[in-house]
C-alpha cells in the first residue's frame, strides 16, 4: 500500500488520457470508466504531508502533498471525470476525451502540488487540455478556443512572473498561505483570479465554454474555475479584497444570465455567479467561511455538471441551444427535465439538496462576523440565483411554449450519468454529514433549523413568484449582451485595423517622399552630367584655343610681376 | 389530439392555486417559529418573502436597463 501511495493520482488520468486514442472502441469505453475509479482509489491512498519529490534545475519540487483540502478537491475531480466519461461514452471525437482526461488529471495535479512551480506546471497543462477540449467541437469553436487560450496564457504569464518573483524574494518554493503584500504575490493572485472568472476578464468563460461540444462543457464546467478556487483557498484565505470581487461576480453572473438566450451560456454565467459565492467565502476567511467555500465547490461541481448534462442531452438530441428555439421538451424528455430540475434546485440551495447545506455556511459566516452588507447582498444573490438559473433554465428549455420538438431521451449512458449526479445532489442534501466529514476544518453547523429552512423557502418561492409575474420582462430575444470581450473582439480589432491603415498611409508617404527625393537627385545629376549637361557638353576647338591663349597670356603677365 | 396533461389550462390553473397556497403557508409559518436575526431587518415578518421578491424585481430592472445599452443581435460577432 505504501508503494502505491507514491503514484500521483493525476498522472493516471493524464497517461490514460493520452493512450485513449490508441485503444479499440470497446476497450476505450472500459478505460473511460476505470481510469477515474483507479484515480479515486489512489487519491484516497495519499497520506498527509509531502510524499514525492523531484529535482528540477536547482529546485526541489514537491509533486505530491496530501491533506484534507487536497483530498476533497481531488475526490470530486475524480468523481467528475467518472460521470463525465460515462456521459461522454458515445462522443465520437476521441481527441476531446483524451484532452478532457489530461485536463482532469492536471487539475488533480494542481490540488496535490506542494510547491509553486509544480502548481504552475499542472496549471499550464490544464490550459492546454481545456483549449483542446474546446477545439474538439470543430471549426465553429476555433476562434472562441483561441481567445480562451490567449486569456489563459496571459494568466499563466502573470502567474509565472509572480512565482519567479516570490522565489527570488523569499528563496522558498512552498505553496502556502500568503499575505497580499508584495508585487509578486499580487501577480500570483492576478493569475489565479483570471482562472476563477473574476472581473475584469470574466467574459472568457461565457465566451468559450458554450462553444464546446455537448459533452465538452460538462468537463469544462468543473475543473478550471474550481482549481482556481482551490489555490485561492490555499494561498489567499481571508484576503478582504476577495469578498468584493466575489460579490461582483455573483451579481455579474445573475444580471448577464437574465439577459441571455443561449441555454448553455445561461449556465456559463451562473458558473461565474456560483464561484463568486466561493470567492466571497474565501475573502471572509473564517473556518466556517472556508469550510463553506470548500463544501460549495464540491456540491457545485456536481450540480453544475448535472445541469450541463441536462443541457448537453437537449443539445445532443435536438442540435439546438437557444431558448427561443426550445420549449415544451418535458413531454418527451421527462427524465432529462427532472434531472435538470434537481440540478436547478440544488444550485438554488433548495432545502434537501446539496446547495442548501454548502452555500448557507458562507452566509452564516458573514452573519457571525456581523458583515451586514455582505450578508444582505448574499441573501439578495440567493434569490437571484433561483431567478436566473433555478427557474429560468428549466422553464425556457423544458416548459415555456411548445416548440414542436419531440426529441427522445438521450442514450442510456447519458441518462445514467444524470441519475447518478442527481442522486448525489439529493444525497448530500439529505445527509450532509458525509460532505462535512471531508472538510478541512471541524464542522459545527446545523443547516436544518426551522428558521433557516423557512427563510430559504420564502426567499426562493417568492423569487419564483417574481419570475412568473415578470415573465413579460424576461421574454427571450435573439440577442447577445456585450461584455468585456467586446474590447478584444471589436475595439481591439478596429484599433488594429486603424493602426494597420495608419501604418499603410505613413509608409506610402515615406516611400512617396523617398521616391521624390531620389528622383530630384537623379534629375539634378542628369542636368549637370547628362548628355545635355553643362559638364558633359563637348567644347568647340575655338573656345579651347581661346582659353589656352588666355591662360598663356595670364602666365606671361604673372611671370613679369 | 389532447396535449400533455401538464400543459392543459385546467392543470395550470390548479398549479397556480397550489403555488399561492404554498406561498401563503411559508409566509405565515414565520409567526410560529423562533428567529435568530443577525441584524435588524432580517427579523421582520416574512423577511425572506419580501426581501427575495424585492431583490428579484431590482435585479430584473437592472438587467433590463443594462440590456437596453448592451444588447445586440446574436449575429453581432459573426465574422
Amino acid at each position: 500500500m505504501s508503494s502505491l501511495a507514491v503514484v500521483p493520482p493525476g498522472v493516471v488520468l493524464i497517461v490514460g488520457g493520452l493512450l485513449l486514442p490508441f485503444l479499440e472502441q470497446r476497450v476505450r469505453r472500459l478505460a473511460l470508466l476505470l481510469l477515474p475509479l483507479a484515480t479515486l482509489y489512489l487519491v484516497w491512498l495519499v497520506p498527509d504531508g509531502a510524499q514525492l519529490h523531484a529535482r528540477f534545475l536547482a529546485y526541489e519540487l514537491t509533486l505530491l502533498k496530501g491533506d484534507a483540502l487536497s483530498r476533497l478537491f481531488a475526490t470530486v475531480f475524480a468523481l467528475m471525470a467518472f460521470a463525465g466519461g460515462l456521459f461522454a461514452l458515445n462522443q465520437e471525437r476521441v481527441a476531446e476525451l483524451a484532452a478532457a482526461y489530461c485536463y482532469a488529471g492536471s487539475a488533480i495535479g494542481v490540488v496535490f502540488a506542494g510547491d509553486l512551480i509544480s502548481v504552475f506546471i499542472f496549471w499550464e497543462a490544464m490550459a492546454i487540455g481545456s483549449t483542446l477540449v474546446i477545439w474538439s467541437a470543430g471549426p465553429s469553436a476555433r476562434r472562441a478556443g483561441l481567445r480562451y487560450a490567449a486569456i489563459h496564457l496571459l494568466g499563466g504569464v502573470l502567474l509565472m512572473a509572480g512565482v519567479a518573483g516570490e522565489i527570488a524574494a523569499t528563496g522558498t518554493l512552498a505553496f502556502e498561505r500568503m499575505a497580499l503584500d508584495t508585487l509578486p504575490r499580487g501577480l500570483i493572485l492576478a493569475g489565479f483570479l483570471i482562472n476563477v472568472g473574476a472581473p475584469p476578464l470574466s467574459a472568457w468563460l461565457p465566451d468559450a465554454y458554450p462553444e464546446s461540444s455537448w459533452s465538452g462543457m460538462v468537463f469544462l464546467s468543473a475543473f478550471t474555475t474550481k482549481t482556481a478556487v482551490y489555490v485561492l483557498l490555499r494561498g489567499f484565505p481571508g484576503t478582504e479584497l476577495l469578498i468584493w470581487i466575489g460579490l461582483f461576480m455573483v451579481f455579474y453572473g445573475i444580471v448577464f444570465a437574465i439577459l441571455e438566450n443561449d441555454m448553455r451560456r445561461i449556465l456559463a454565467y451562473s458558473i461565474v455567479n456560483q464561484v463568486g459565492f466561493m470567492v466571497t467565502g474565501i475573502g471572509i476567511g473564517t473556518e466556517m467561511a472556508l469550510n463553506g467555500a470548500t463544501a460549495h465547490a464540491f456540491s457545485h461541481i456536481i450540480y453544475k455538471a448535472l445541469l450541463l448534462m441536462s443541457a448537453g442531452s437537449v443539445l445532443y438530441m435536438t442540435g439546438k441551444r437557444k431558448c427561443t428555439d426550445l420549449g415544451g421538451l418535458f413531454r418527451t424528455m421527462p427524465l432529462t427535465a427532472v434531472c435538470g430540475i434537481v440540478g436547478a434546485l440544488s444550485i438554488s440551495s433548495f432545502p434537501l439538496t446539496s446547495g442548501f447545506v454548502s452555500k448557507s455556511m458562507i452566509a452564516e459566516a458573514a452573519g457571525t462576523l456581523r458583515l451586514e452588507a455582505v450578508w444582505y447582498l448574499l441573501a439578495a444573490a440567493s434569490a437571484g440565483v433561483f431567478l436566473h438559473a433555478g427557474i429560468k433554465f428549466p422553464w425556457f428549455v423544458f416548459f415555456q411554449k411548445d416548440s414542436g420538438l419531440r426529441p427522445a431521451e438521450p442514450p442510456w449512458n447519458m441518462r445514467t450519468a444524470m441519475i447518478l449526479f442527481a442522486a448525489l445532489c439529493v444525497g448530500f442534501g439529505v445527509a450532509p454529514g458525509a460532505l462535512y466529514a471531508l472538510l478541512p476544518f471541524p464542522v459545527d453547523y446545523v443547516p436544518y433549523t426551522a428558521s433557516h429552512v423557512v427563510f430559504q423557502l420564502q426567499l426562493l418561492l417568492f423569487s419564483g413568484l417574481a419570475f412568473f409575474l415578470m415573465l413579460g420582462w424576461l421574454k427571450r430575444t435573439l440577442t447577445i449582451t456585450l461584455d468585456v470581450d467586446w474590447l478584444y473582439r471589436r475595439v481591439g480589432i478596429s484599433l488594429a485595423q486603424a493602426f494597420d491603415r495608419g501604418v499603410a498611409v505613413a509608409w506610402q508617404g515615406v516611400t512617396a517622399a523617398a521616391e521624390r527625393v531620389t528622383r530630384d537627385v537623379v534629375r539634378a545629376v542628369h542636368r549637370h552630367h547628362g548628355p545635355d549637361g553643362a559638364l558633359a557638353r563637348p567644347w568647340p576647338t575655338g573656345s579651347m584655343a581661346f582659353w589656352a591663349t588666355v591662360m598663356l597670356a595670364a602666365y606671361l603677365v604673372l611671370s613679369y610681376l | 389530439m389532447q396535449d400533455h396533461w401538464l400543459a392543459r389550462d385546467s392543470t395550470i390553473r390548479r398549479l397556480w392555486i397550489a403555488f399561492i397556497a404554498i406561498l401563503a403557508a411559508v409566509a405565515l409559518v414565520d409567526l410560529a417559529i423562533e428567529h435568530h436575526p443577525y441584524f435588524g431587518l432580517d427579523g421582520t415578518f416574512g423577511f425572506g418573502a419580501w426581501f427575495g421578491s424585492a431583490s428579484c424585481v431590482v435585479l430584473i430592472a437592472i438587467a433590463k436597463a443594462l440590456g437596453a445599452v448592451l444588447k445586440r443581435p446574436d449575429s453581432y460577432y459573426d465574422e
